[in-house]
């Protein structure tokens, strides 16, 4: 294991029945980095959580977190954790909420510096059943923070979130990130994990199927798209070589194509009023859909 | 990484903690944080306080004041029987329902999940339900002693200490059970299977009204019955059987549904 690796699995494997949730998986996650785990629904990212996690143990392979096994406390004692499906005490305050987690750790930060770099002090005294959807996910933001870990495992960590606060996670979790902490997220807005990630890790059916950084994922598809202002038409353009499709709307004509170079001499040469022109490699949405395409195929 | 123009109030501070020890102090903390957040959620939930702190002393008063308070002053022996029938139930239900039915909502609803994947001490939120059963019994006990000169009962010092001593340890195997179940019953189910064995606890126990001799044998099953008899032995009153076989099985069945819970939970999660 490298010295710079904060959580690893190694070749592991997790069964449930007949079921093979976790069918040999390596990854590594390393110190200051924010790695993303991203999977369709049923890809074994929860599995592969849990064990990272300790909550479940792999049938073969193994776990470690810090070079420890993950259900040490001494292990659990640097990390954060900011689970989608947890319901917390709602009669309990925020500021009790946070103080209650900043007591496992043993140099936590104070309730008032979480509640501060959160935008959350304005709910300390609200209790947790009272607050929106958006609000309880500050707040669990804030108590994934309260304690400083070196890695924090965050699930789903802005759904509900408005712009504002979203924007104010992914400042944060800059700062933490700058700060030498370890980011572990899972999360189904592909525009947040290009944002944010340094490394990517596409997992489906239980296999890894990709993993690097956004732009290795990227070019791991190789289409390009075309969007223009051109008397060309759709069905013109579409018999060309390389093309693979073409559509027109409000916004112009769009095409996708193997090679876009080739595509944009010939467009150019064919329409000299040819004018809005705009080239866009895929993005890790498109990369995402075509490696899961792939498996599922 | 994408450039974010960084807050002006997120200054350095974020680093993350070094140390791979927690000093004895903080450990400690972390026991009572949790007891303390978990006695004050309790006490803020009206659906727990409501029946859990007045119904006891309110039953007592209607049955042992109100109704028959003049039938009761006058026999001495059957006025400590009511008494001692609704102090023991007021010792039950804390237990049986803080574990039972909170415990499963938490295992079904994530937090237990959460909590064992969050540094928190070994077994401080079972230990921290255990407090929070003994600080409601503690608070039954005393409003029971309060009414029970209203009762024409006039307890010694010493008996009431005993009686508090009593009920406080008494709620063990009443949280043992209440733990078992939350421990394999979902969040619906756990209110039902609790009502189940709670009822039938109370009123099969001979606690609250003497059961026919053909059917003593049943009340031997249940820890509400020894729980009352070892009451009134240690509060010097008259009581049946051994003191020291009804703390046994007292003991016993603490033990055996607390190891049976913590297996399911190490199973299940």
């Amino acid at each position: 294991m490298s010295t710079h690796c904060v959580a690893e699995l190694q070749e592991a494997r997790k069964c449930f029945g007949k079921l093979t949730a976790l069918d040999g998986l390596s990854i590594q996650v390393q110190a200051g980095e924010l790695f993303a785990l991203l999977g369709p629904n049923g890809a074994g990212k929860t599995t592969a959580i849990s064990l990272f996690l300790g909550l479940a143990r792999p049938d073969s392979g193994c776990a470690r977190l810090f070079g420890k096994p993950p259900e040490s406390i001494e292990a659990r004692r640097h990390i954060g954790v900011m689970m989608q499906e947890a319901a917390l005490a709602p009669e309990l305050r925020v500021r009790e909420q946070i103080e209650m987690v900043a007591a496992y750790y043993s140099e936590p930060l104070s309730a008032e510096a979480v509640m501060d770099r959160t935008g959350t002090t304005a709910l300390a005294p609200r209790p947790y059943g009272k607050l929106s959807a958006g609000q309880k996910r500050q707040v669990q933001f804030a108590m994934t923070l309260v304690g400083r870990p070196r890695l924090l495992f965050l699930d789903e960590p802005t759904v509900g979130l408005d712009v504002r606060a979203r924007e104010l996670v992914w400042n944060t979790l800059q700062d933490l990130i700058v700060g030498g902490c370890s980011v572990i997220l899972t999360t189904h807005y592909l525009e947040e994990a290009e944002a944010l990630a340094d490394r990517v890790a596409v997992i489906a059916q239980g296999h890894l199927i990709a993993q690097g950084s956004v732009d290795d994922l990227r070019s791991l598809v190789v289409r390009k798209r075309i969007t223009c202002r051109t008397h060309l038409s759709p069905e013109q353009v579409s018999c060309w070589p390389d093309v693979q499709s073409a559509s027109l709307d409000r916004d112009g004509l769009h095409i996708t194509t193997t090679n876009a170079e080739s595509v944009v001499r010939r467009l150019l040469s064919a329409d000299d009023d040819l004018h809005d022109l705009e080239l866009q490699r895929a993005g890790l949405g498109e990369a995402f859909n075509e490696l899961v395409q792939g498996v599922n195929a | 990484m994408k450039s974010i123009a960084l807050a002006e109030n997120f200054a350095p501070g974020l680093e993350p903690a070094l140390s791979t020890t927690m000093p004895s102090r903080r450990f400690l903390r972390a026991y009572l944080s949790e007891a303390k957040y978990e006695s004050l959620r309790m006490l803020r939930s009206p659906g727990f306080t409501v029946p859990f702190l007045t119904l006891p002393v309110a039953l007592y008063l209607l049955f042992g004041v109100v109704l028959f308070g003049t039938e009761l002053a006058k026999d001495s022996k059957a006025a400590l029987f009511v008494f001692m029938g609704f102090a023991v139930f007021g010792v039950m239900g804390p237990g049986l329902f803080g574990f039972g039915v909170t415990l499963a909502m938490e295992r079904e609803q994530g937090l237990m999940k959460l909590k064992r994947a969050l540094p928190v001490p070994p077994a401080a939120s079972l230990l921290a339900k255990m407090l929070m059963s003994m600080l409601f019994v503690t608070m039954v006990m005393i409003t029971m002693l309060a009414a029970a000169p209203i009762g024409h009962l006039h307890f010694t010092a010493g008996q009431e200490l005993a009686l508090l001593i009593c009920g406080v340890a008494g709620c063990l195997p009443f949280c043992a059970l209440g733990l078992f179940i939350g421990s394999a019953a979902s969040a619906k189910g756990a209110p039902a299977f609790v009502n189940l064995l709670y009822l039938p606890m109370i009123y099969l126990s001979g606690i609250l009204f003497p059961l026919p001799a053909s059917m003593h044998w049943i009340v031997l099953a249940s820890p509400a019955y020894h729980l009352a008899q070892a009451t009134r032995a240690a509060m010097w009153t008259a009581s049946e059987g051994a003191p020291a076989v009804h703390v046994a099985v007292l003991a016993a069945a603490t033990l055996i549904f607390t190891a049976l819970a913590v297996r399911r939970l190490q199973q299940a999660g």
